[in-house]
């Protein structure tokens, strides 16, 4: 028996990657675009004992272009697999040959701990980075712990730009190693009118595991 | 004339229920994806209200394993008292809101008649592993146009592995009169999950006005 389906360019529209069909303003025809709201998931990858997590543009379905305005990734339960480890993050100018997007940034943080022994909230020249090439530092020292872990969220703002430098903004909450909690507050600019079209994730050393989504934001 | 009408199953596609038509990544196919990632699941609006509490399984609220991550954005909370602080906590198992909690707190603000500023740690609104509220906003004033808005994450409450983190900024007009602006983080330091999150105001000060909207960040 034979099936009749409706192929995809049968439909009097141009087919557009992972965009919706819905009908035009005008109720008479389709058109592709993206559906309600404006926050779209893009991608998540998910770390078991890897080194790093990698966002590419145009690599298994990752945007990271002018097709939103700022992108999102969110950091779910990232758990080091050495004690003491540190979370951190770069972005890629060359098709992600290379990690190693000149920064400046900022640095501070609220940590207390446990026992009440410390609190307190301070700049952090160590974290911070003066037109540097490095990994931007988005913990402190991470606890591997069995129930140890950390979260958080980084906003990238029109990675395409060539004419502007590309600004970041980030905050996250990690369970130190000393049993303390650190809440950081993090910020800067890839110094570049290069397009940004990668970002890796990474420990400062050894591996890690958790879940790393990307939001495109319209 | 004939009409001819495509019928929803005639595409090549699994149809999935609430899911639109789009195209796929490679763009020669079709398949269904949802609308925004971030899903509007409940909204609390206060009238004389001691407590606003979502409870995961009570009045269509979802707080498990369906979305990797949830934010609470409070919208215009007016308190009965003056200079009133807001306050949230965590249900990890029972009824009470007492999960054990580690938190940094810490907040800058600025008088209207600029005789101050302050940006700094405030220890009073920390906990170490307490199982008290935890803080969120400078002390509301009570006046008609004074009000605190903001917003919360709160990560994998589901998990039975690791602690529960949580963080999030308040502004408010404070008494003073000033602007104060809070930043607070934490965990809740348990591997049961958490199922319930209660917002309220210090002492026996109620929320006369207000909206808490809760949302889940889409897995899918």
């Amino acid at each position: 028996m034979a099936l009749s389906k409706v192929d995809f360019n049968n439909i009097n529209v141009t087919p557009a990657a992972s965009k919706a069909l819905k009908w035009n303003a005008s109720a008479n025809g389709f058109e592709t675009g993206d559906i309600g709201g404006s926050m779209v998931l893009l991608k998540t990858l998910t770390a078991s004992d890897e080194a790093n997590r990698q966002f590419h543009t145009g690599t298994s379905g990752v945007v990271l272009d002018d097709t939103y305005s700022s992108y999102i990734w969110k950091f779910i339960d990232i758990h080091p697999e050495t004690n003491a480890a540190q979370f951190t993050f770069n972005g890629s100018a060359d098709a992600g040959s290379n990690y190693n997007v000149t920064k400046t940034t900022t640095h501070f943080a609220a940590s207390h701990a446990e026992d009440n022994s410390e609190a307190q909230i301070a700049y952090d020249t160590g974290r911070d980075l003066a037109q540097q090439t490095g990994a931007q530092n988005i913990s402190n020292e991470v606890g591997s712990g069995n129930d140890e872990c950390g979260v958080g969220t980084l906003q990238l703002f029109n990675p395409s730009s060539t004419t502007f430098v590309k600004h970041f903004i980030c905050t996250t909450n990690f369970y130190h190693a000393s049993d303390l909690v650190l809440n950081n507050y993090i910020a800067g600019y890839f110094n570049t009118t290069s397009a940004i079209t990668g970002i890796i994730f990474s420990m400062s050393s050894g591996n890690f595991n958790g879940t790393i989504k990307m939001y495109g934001i319209l | 004339m004939a009409i001819s009408k495509f019928n929803y199953n005639s595409f090549n596609v699994t149809p999935v229920a609430g899911k639109a038509l789009s195209f796929n990544s490679d763009a020669d196919g079709f398949s269904t994806a949802g609308a925004s990632s971030m899903v509007l699941i409940k909204t609390l609006t206060a009238s004389s209200s001691s407590t606003l509490s979502f409870v995961h399984g009570s009045s269509s609220v979802v707080l498990d394993d369906t979305y990797p991550v949830y934010l609470f954005k409070l919208i215009n909370i007016h308190s009965s008292g003056d200079s009133v602080t807001m306050k949230v906590n965590f249900r990890d198992g029972g009824s009470a809101y007492d999960a054990s909690k580690t938190s940094t707190y810490f907040r800058t603000s600025h008088r209207e008649n600029d005789t101050e500023t302050v940006f700094g740690y405030a220890g009073g609104g920390d906990l170490a592993n307490a199982t008290g509220e935890q803080q969120i906003s400078g002390g509301l004033g009570n006046g008609n146009d004074e009000s605190g808005s903001g917003h919360m994450y709160l990560f994998n409450p589901s998990s039975t592995t690791f602690v529960k983190h949580f963080f999030g900024v308040t502004q408010a007009v404070a008494a003073t009169p000033q602007t104060e602006q809070a930043f607070f983080g934490g965990y809740c330091n348990t591997t049961s999950a958490i199922d319930g999150v209660q917002f309220s105001l210090h002492g026996s000060n109620t929320m006369d006005a207000g909206t808490i909207k809760l949302y889940g960040i889409a897995d899918s």
